[in-house]
């Protein structure tokens, strides 16, 4: 319980110093938080949510509460991450809001910190609301230093026409801890497009402990995009919740590819009727990369369809964890409910550990889910072969296609060619 | 017509899949140009044939010899054998996860040009050739843009192995039971394609249970097999002895000889 006593120590001088002039009842939820993952401490793998993943290495990590960067970044630094210069973008290095690299919109497209201090209104009516504390140290632990993140506001009925661009970058030369914290609200029937990324302008160890909460109101839509690209030594501990009202859709796309031991949370509440949810993921690791996807989704309502896809490419000693867990409420009748989780194994040292937790407790409705574990398929290899492919060629062909196949349900182009770029590089083309 | 050389020559070809010996010297020649038919009952070897033809690493061949072009068949790769213009249409099409048909054909294709010492094809040139191949089994582009062979339909997968033997013009190529599961026009659909493509550059192998293909082909030598051996062979008139009288009798005499 040192790891413990010592991030209430630094948030006990955090909180008495620079965050001091919060709202009381920010301070509030602040201080509840703290207390919360005090109680709940780090998970260990005795506890089911965790049984595949050991934290050990963060909780024992002595990360330092990250600093204010002295490092000042031109759009040459991000260049590589960007999609593209046009739109709305918010740029945090070291979770501190970088406002000349950014491109916010008013009190819509905007800091956290920005808004928290002046409409605080609009983030108090939401922040924590959704991603749950009570079980979840991580979360808890975020919103005990919630502070700086991003926060889109889209009002009823409008669009924004390009995807907004959220992008968090590390040094990644100092041991650091940073907790963003983003909140993403919809009206009814407004929509948008967003892009998360995580990355590093270093190669070293840090820890990313995200939280990012979308609601999603009665005929509104959002295709939100997470892309973590962490540094090979990061940590990076995420938790994404999405709320979503009646007839509206929620399209998540979520790709790993870096950090050394990832854990992502992704819960889904559908809490209105006719809503639909396209839940859609990819990992792909190599050396001993370890990511675990943790994914809850809520019927609560009727009508409402979740199609749930997940691939893990797995090479070297890698190991991928997916759980999906469905969970079908009583009175949410006509459900319509997919998952699937397919790991292609590329080593006989790569591991996956596949579950799916169906819970129903309402008798019309359909769910199905389906996983599978293994090498890549003889039969394909061959059916390739006998195209005049070579081997090494129809191996990584097969291979591209595990990834492919989640990278085309995307909609964003630029950010589909470049995830499509960043596949090829990393099976050797 | 005049006789074209000897492209396939399978001598005494014994082989086996999972420790089951299934073929039992195959002998068998096909001259450029020439449509073979193999007919036979189910469990004959039909099938094994055909893949170990292709190269199928699960079969194992235990004895013979199978001369293509003056080369050794059985001594190439999978991949070896198609560029050299063997091609294979499965009897039961592999469904592959994220590789649209279109870039799945154009790696094929690009494979083999490049094997030929001919320029790859860039995505637009590909995309006009395969227009005119299109057309020839009627289909338009919609079947271009999916993942090869996922959700397609029993019909849908076979026409997509004959579009396959369009755009990469073989020079033997092997039908494994192409037939089977087709409704009448599909059945119609892929015979004009493959009368199409007959030539005196490319010889047919056409593997099937049915008589009923050879209503729509109309092959030069009809084979059949039975217990792993070719027990008969003859004219297109073959074909219809053994629809009118079965299977059976040609059995009785490979158990005789």
């Amino acid at each position: 319980m040192v790891a413990v006593e010592r991030i209430v120590g630094s948030y006990n001088a955090w909180a008495g110093n620079g965050a001091s002039q919060a709202p009381d009842w920010l301070k509030d939820i602040r201080s509840g938080a703290i207390a919360r993952f005090q109680s709940l401490g780090f998970p260990t793998m005795k506890q089911e949510a965790w049984r595949f993943t050991s934290v050990a290495p963060i909780a024992e990590g002595s990360f330092e509460l990250a600093k204010h960067p002295t490092r000042v970044l031109t759009l040459d630094d991000l260049r590589q991450f960007l999609l593209f210069e046009a739109g709305y973008r918010l740029v945090f290095l070291d979770g501190f809001f970088q406002p000349s690299l950014s491109t916010p919109f008013f009190d819509d497209v905007q800091s956290l910190g920005h808004v928290l201090s002046h409409r605080p209104d609009l983030v108090r009516e939401h922040i924590g609301k959704y991603a749950s504390t009570g079980d979840q140290p991580f979360s808890a632990l975020n919103t005990a230093f919630v502070n700086e993140g991003a926060f889109v506001h889209v009002p009823a009925k409008a669009t924004i026409a390009e995807p907004v661009q959220l992008l968090f970058l590390a040094s990644g030369d100092n041991p650091v801890v940073t907790h963003p914290r983003n909140l993403v609200v919809l009206e009814r029937e407004a929509r948008a497009s967003i892009v998360e990324t995580y990355a590093s302008l270093g190669t070293g160890a840090y820890w990313t402990n995200s939280v990012t909460e979308i609601v999603v109101g009665d005929g509104a839509r959002v295709d939100y995009h997470r892309v973590q690209r962490e540094s090979e030594r990061a940590y990076h501990v995420a938790t994404t919740q999405t709320h979503q009202g009646r007839d509206s859709t929620v399209h998540l796309h979520t790709v790993a590819f870096g950090a050394s031991l990832a854990r992502h949370d992704i819960g889904a509440v559908m809490a209105g009727p006719g809503g639909t949810l396209i839940l859609n993921g990819l990992y792909l690791l190599a050396g001993q990369q370890h990511a675990d996807h943790h994914t809850t989704i809520d019927h609560a309502a009727d009508h409402c369809a979740s199609h749930e896809y997940f691939n893990g490419v797995l090479d070297e000693k890698s190991r991928g964890v997916f759980t999906g867990r469905i969970i079908v409420r009583p009175g949410a009748q006509k459900t319509d409910s997919k998952q699937t989780n397919n790991n292609l194994l590329l080593s006989t040292d790569a591991h996956a550990d596949s579950q799916p937790q169906l819970e129903i407790y309402a008798d019309d409705v359909k769910c199905t889910h389906g996983s599978t574990v293994g090498p890549l398929d003889p039969r394909a290899l061959f059916y390739l072969r006998s195209r005049g492919v070579g081997e090494a060629e129809a191996r990584r062909l097969l291979t591209y296609g595990f990834a492919a196949e989640i990278l085309g349900r995307m909609d964003v182009a630029p950010l589909r060619a470049e995830l499509d770029r960043v596949v090829r590089e990393r099976l050797g083309e | 017509m005049a006789k074209g050389k000897v492209l396939l020559e399978v001598k005494g070809l014994r082989a086996a899949v999972a420790g089951n010996q299934i073929l039992n010297g195959v002998d068998l020649a096909i001259r450029d140009g020439e449509v073979h038919a193999i007919m036979g009952p189910n469990g004959s070897g039909k099938s094994t044939l055909a893949q170990v033809l292709a190269g199928h690493p699960a079969y194992t061949v235990l004895a013979g010899t199978a001369k293509y072009d003056g080369k050794d068949l059985l001594a190439m790769k999978p991949e070896e054998r198609a560029r050299a213009g063997v091609f294979l249409a499965f009897q039961y099409p592999v469904e592959i996860r994220g590789i649209t048909n279109s870039y799945f054909l154009r790696s094929a294709l690009n494979a083999l040009r490049r094997e030929r010492g001919e320029p790859e094809l860039d995505p637009i040139d590909f995309l006009q050739f395969l227009e005119q191949k299109l057309k020839a089994i009627g289909w338009d582009d919609t079947m271009m843009n999916r993942p090869v062979n996922e959700g397609f339909s029993g019909g849908e997968k076979k026409r997509n192995e004959i579009l396959q033997l369009a755009v990469l013009e073989p020079h033997l190529a092997i039908l494994d039971e192409t037939d089977s599961g087709l409704d009448i026009d599909a059945l119609k659909t892929v015979a004009e394609t493959v009368n199409k493509l007959r030539s005196p550059n490319r010889a047919f192998l056409i593997v099937t249970h049915y008589q009923r293909l050879l209503n729509y082909i109309t092959p030069d030598v009809v084979h059949v097999l039975a217990d792993g051996r070719i027990v008969k062979s003859g004219g297109p008139e073959l074909a219809h002895e053994l629809e009118a009288k079965g299977y059976d009798w040609l059995r009785d005499a490979a158990m005789v000889s």
